[in-house]
């Protein structure tokens, strides 16, 4: 089984986030950038579909500039095979450039799976995974929880609003990972070692003009919080009474 | 005329709640470049309430009707869809569980570009822009979608249903797809718990690491059950991490961004990525032992103190009043 595994560089969930010099960016000083949390499920189903398989290869694709490369390679600490980076510097808003980019390369790659994070925690785009499955023309589901995966056919589940939709697939297919579908492993010592020597690609690619750009980035306002009502149980009248009188939330 | 489709959903022959926000905002955008707004609703065949968007603006309302549509089906709504907007303005899709799924398709299918989760729209001269929130609503982004039809998908619960009546002329539209749809939707499950969806409660009781124990949960669902039926209760980060609870009631950056009416963080300290998901609720009460937790800076009332003794007198307090 081949699987390509697509991931991406975003800042850490925990970094706060500063508006650059451009009103249009982020301030990227002092921000640690890691792999995307929901990348990190979808690498880690590939090594389990792989160590079921019990052979098989993983590529994982990132697009981005050269500090990408550190992405790739954590996917290969933990265990993937070798690595393309799509090199750009542009960063785009728009998800549809970025997915024809990457369904090119994964035309020539013929896998039978390819795996993407749901969303991107910095754009929150959530539409480069389904866009290359619709360019590919492939069977494609997203947001998946749970899955079973046979030589040819694969079932899914997917939460939805108030329920779970059981889903039924041909392959090959692109799937997009949610949070629960696994728990994804850390690179050991040795793998962090073997992953200097596998083999990253760079593969500079143009991207298509945007259709949609970003104009003005902007932080939400502050909440004007802080009020302490008062302390331990004695507040709670005075709680409910600020809820229902001032705030006329109950 | 310039048209502006609005993408509506339905579960079991009946629109769902967020059809009349994908209406509302669809009128808005619909209104600032003059045109009108033609909802669609895929379904097996009837939808008994379709023609009830009218009265949020919906000029017509087309049942787009296949029998693989009794479910929700990626490539047949998709194809039928893609087919419909192909000549439209710009498309309003809800950023729900389908929408997030579908628009992405019927974007890739037109080659056009997407606007996601959506909170306020526009036009600036001949461009749609959109307001959405970017690092998971640490920042804003407004951003400008060149191209038509331009594609959006609105945040549920944002634009509040507004009356703006229209006739909702109803019409029925048999659809032939090109091939049988690959990906199928065997069934739907009910959820492990029937709690309303924590992205759609109006009132959100959430818990952390001073909860404890998993088990010490049981009261904070006796307090969202003294608050109604509009409550549900949710989790921060840590808590799902360490298996407490299930990832579906997360709160958080990795988790679901809920904007209710009335937010709770119970023994939850703050971190950014949790404020991020709950930061645009109307009004947040906070929990804690730490006078210093992050969270009391956004509250709107802060408690310090003991959540075991806080938060059962809290739900007798509310009980009383609900007996009353």
């Amino acid at each position: 089984m081949k699987i390509a595994v697509c991931v991406k560089r975003t800042p850490d969930t925990e970094a706060r986030i500063k508006v650059g010099a451009d009103g249009i960016s982020i301030d990227p000083t002092a921000v640690k950038f890691v792999m995307n949390p929901y990348d990190e499920f979808a690498v880690e189903e590939a090594l389990q579909l792989k160590e079921r398989a019990g052979g098989g290869e993983i590529v994982v694709v990132s697009l981005g500039g050269d500090a990408a490369k550190d992405t790739i390679r954590a996917a290969l600490a933990m265990g993937a095979d070798r690595g393309i980076l799509l090199q750009t510097d542009t960063t785009l808003a728009d998800g549809l450039p970025v997915a024809k980019a990457i369904a090119e390369t994964l035309e020539g790659e013929s896998c039978d799976l390819v795996l993407f994070g749901k969303l991107a925690v910095d754009d929150g785009n959530g539409q480069v995974g389904p866009m290359v499955g619709e360019i590919l023309g492939l069977a494609t589901v997203t947001a998946v929880g749970q899955l079973d995966i046979d030589e040819s056919h694969g079932t899914a589940e997917r939460e939805i609003e108030g329920g779970v939709e059981v889903v039924e697939f041909p392959l090959p297919a692109v799937l997009t990972t949610e949070k629960g579908l696994n728990e994804p492993r850390y690179p050991a010592l040795k793998g962090i070692m073997a992953a200097k020597k596998k083999p990253i690609e760079v593969k500079p690619v143009t991207l298509a003009p945007a259709a949609c750009e970003i104009v003005q980035l902007t932080l939400p306002p502050q909440r004007a919080g802080g009020r302490i009502v008062g302390d331990g149980v004695d507040a709670v009248p005075e709680l409910v009474r600020l809820l229902r009188e001032e705030a006329k939330a109950l | 005329m310039t048209r502006v489709l609005a993408v509506l959903e339905a579960r079991d022959g009946r629109l769902r709640a967020v059809s009349n926000e994908i209406v509302t905002a669809a009128r808005a955008l619909a209104d600032a470049l003059g045109g009108t707004v033609e909802a669609l609703v895929c379904a097996a065949d009837e939808v008994v309430d379709a023609s009830s968007v009218g009265v949020y603006g919906a000029d017509t309302v087309g049942v787009l009707t296949h029998q693989a549509f009794a479910r929700y089906s990626p490539d047949g709504f998709g194809e039928a869809l893609a087919a419909r907007a192909a000549s439209s303005r710009a498309v309003v899709f809800a950023a729900t569980a389908t929408g997030r799924d579908l628009a992405p398709r019927v974007a890739a299918r037109l080659e056009r570009s997407l606007a996601t989760e959506v909170t306020e729209v526009g036009v600036d001269g001949s461009a749609v822009t959109a307001t959405r929130p970017v690092y998971a609503g640490k920042a804003h982004a407004l951003v400008k979608l060149t191209g038509e039809p331009a594609l959006l998908s609105v945040r549920p619960g944002v634009f509040t249903p507004r009356e703006d009546a229209r006739p909702g002329t109803l019409s029925i539209e048999p659809v032939t797809l090109s091939a049988a749809p690959r990906v199928v939707v065997r069934e739907v499950k009910a959820p492990p718990s029937a709690q309303l969806d924590v992205a759609e409660a109006s009132i959100v009781v959430s818990g952390g690491r001073g909860l404890q124990d998993p088990s010490n949960f049981a009261m904070l669902e006796r307090l969202a059950a003294a608050l109604g039926r509009d409550a549900a209760v949710g989790a921060s980060r840590a808590v799902v991490d360490a298996g407490w609870r299930p990832h579906a009631e997360q709160v958080g950056q990795t988790g679901k961004t809920v904007s209710p009416q009335l937010y709770f963080a119970v023994g939850i300290s703050g971190a950014v990525q949790h404020l991020a998901g709950m930061r645009t609720a109307k009004v947040i009460v906070a929990i804690n032992k730490d006078r210093d937790a992050p969270i009391f800076k956004i509250a709107d009332y802060g408690i310090v103190g003991d959540l075991f003794e806080i938060v059962p007198r809290l739900t007798e307090e509310l009980e009383k009043i609900a007996a009353s």
